[in-house]
């Protein structure tokens, strides 16, 4: 992550001072050099964004809470378990690393079948239940696991049966037929999220974990 | 299509309701105390969302500071003609860009298309099946690795951008061969 978030940060700034530098020079209509210089409208970007994700977690603590909730009790009466037991012969070959009896099972499966069902505001909180439960089997804290990788692709890419808020956008905006397209996002999340699985696999093996720092005396793994 | 229209509005309107108060009664039934069960797993839920303003500002800053500065445009003029050999509107190519970095941009971008080209036309349909068929990749994987303190995601990046690339390349495809 350290390469994405420099380089990221680097070539923002690099192509605002690009675009200042070819508007200095009028050489360059087509990107619609604005009234106001790239580089300060960056400064003001940069730091509403801050703002902005400070507000927009603060704003998930509602839902977050509501639905850990929710998942809490529905643990303790055994419907996680229930499900995840219908489940398993799929979830034990997505996840090997993962016993087939353990909780991050179940909250693999309530987070898919939020995310099936679109209900994007509880698939989150359900999808950091089970990142929970993969950390506690995970023996490098500061490292993604194989598992954890695997579900972040596949909740990346994850399968909505119906894209309902797409669906009003194109009602709001005239469609004629909005529905049409839940077939053709079905055909191609189910391609996406294959592809996102067989990479996930398959670069795992490019980026190996390192061996792990010879236990402790007392057993207390960092 | 009505039949399955009236389910899936029946569905994003009344499922979520439904099912915390199924999850509560059945809990109740097995004897679960819910509310003191319920109370300690929310108290959670705050811990969480406060745990992951660090890793959010981080990110959400530097995908502010690409979209504000303009690469986008830069980076979309270099492809455009890629996209016209692999048979994707070239209009897309901003929704293709953004999709993984914003969601309520990409919301933005599809909009405009219905509004400049129509919301029935190709280059509107095929954004709209784009938005369902990749996510906001870099919000997740902050927002879930940031969760649990994992900073090193070794392919977690990787994996998730081939997944989105593979699901907005068919996304475009599909729209082309069943709907026009």
């Amino acid at each position: 992550m350290n390469r994405v978030f420099v380089a990221l940060l680097v070539a923002a700034v690099a192509a605002a001072l690009l675009r200042d530098a070819l508007a200095a020079g009028g050489a360059d209509p087509l990107l619609g050099a604005g009234t106001e210089p790239a580089l300060r409208s960056l400064t003001q970007k940069s730091l509403d964004a801050a703002g902005d994700a400070a507000k927009l977690a603060l704003g998930l603590t509602g839902v977050l809470a509501l639905w850990m909730g929710v998942m809490r009790v529905a643990e303790k009466a055994g419907l996680v378990a229930l499900l995840a037991r219908a489940l398993r012969p799929l979830l034990v070959r997505l996840f090997p690393e993962v016993p087939a009896d353990h909780p991050a099972m179940g909250a693999i499966v309530m987070n898919m079948s939020a995310n099936l069902l679109g209900l994007g505001n509880a698939a989150t909180p359900l999808g950091l239940e089970a990142m929970k439960h993969l950390q506690a089997l995970n023996p490098r804290k500061d490292t993604a696991s194989n598992a954890m990788v695997l579900f972040l692709a596949l909740n990346t890419t994850h399968i909505t049966l119906i894209p309902a808020r797409t669906i009003a956008l194109r009602l709001e905006n005239g469609s004629a037929d909005a529905t049409n397209i839940v077939l053709p996002t079905i055909l191609a999340t189910a391609c996406g999220m294959t592809v996102a699985f067989v990479a996930a696999r398959l670069l795992q093996r490019r980026f190996p974990l390192e061996p792990l720092p010879p236990a402790s005396a007392d057993g207390a793994a960092s | 299509m009505s039949a399955f229209r009236a389910f899936a509005d029946a569905v994003s309107s009344g499922a979520i309701p439904v099912i915390i108060a199924l999850v509560a009664l059945v809990g109740a039934v097995r004897g679960v105390k819910v509310y003191e069960v319920f109370v300690e797993g929310a108290k959670e839920g705050f811990e969480v969302a406060v745990r992951i303003i660090p890793y959010l500002v981080a990110v959400l800053v530097a995908v502010g500071m690409v979209r504000s500065a303009g690469l986008l445009d830069l980076v979309s003029r270099a492809l455009a003609p890629v996209l016209a050999v692999v048979g994707v509107p070239v209009e897309t190519l901003p929704m293709m860009l953004v999709r993984p970095l914003s969601g309520s941009g990409a919301d933005g971008v599809m909009v405009e298309l219905m509004k400049t080209h129509g919301a029935d036309s190709v280059a509107a349909t095929t954004a709209a099946v784009m938005s369902g068929a990749a996510d906001t990749t870099f919000y997740i994987l902050a927002v879930y690795f940031g969760s649990v303190g994992v900073t090193r995601i070794r392919h977690g990046l990787w994996a998730g951008l081939i997944g989105d690339l593979a699901g907005l390349l068919t996304a475009a495809w599909f729209t082309q061969a069943l709907l026009f």
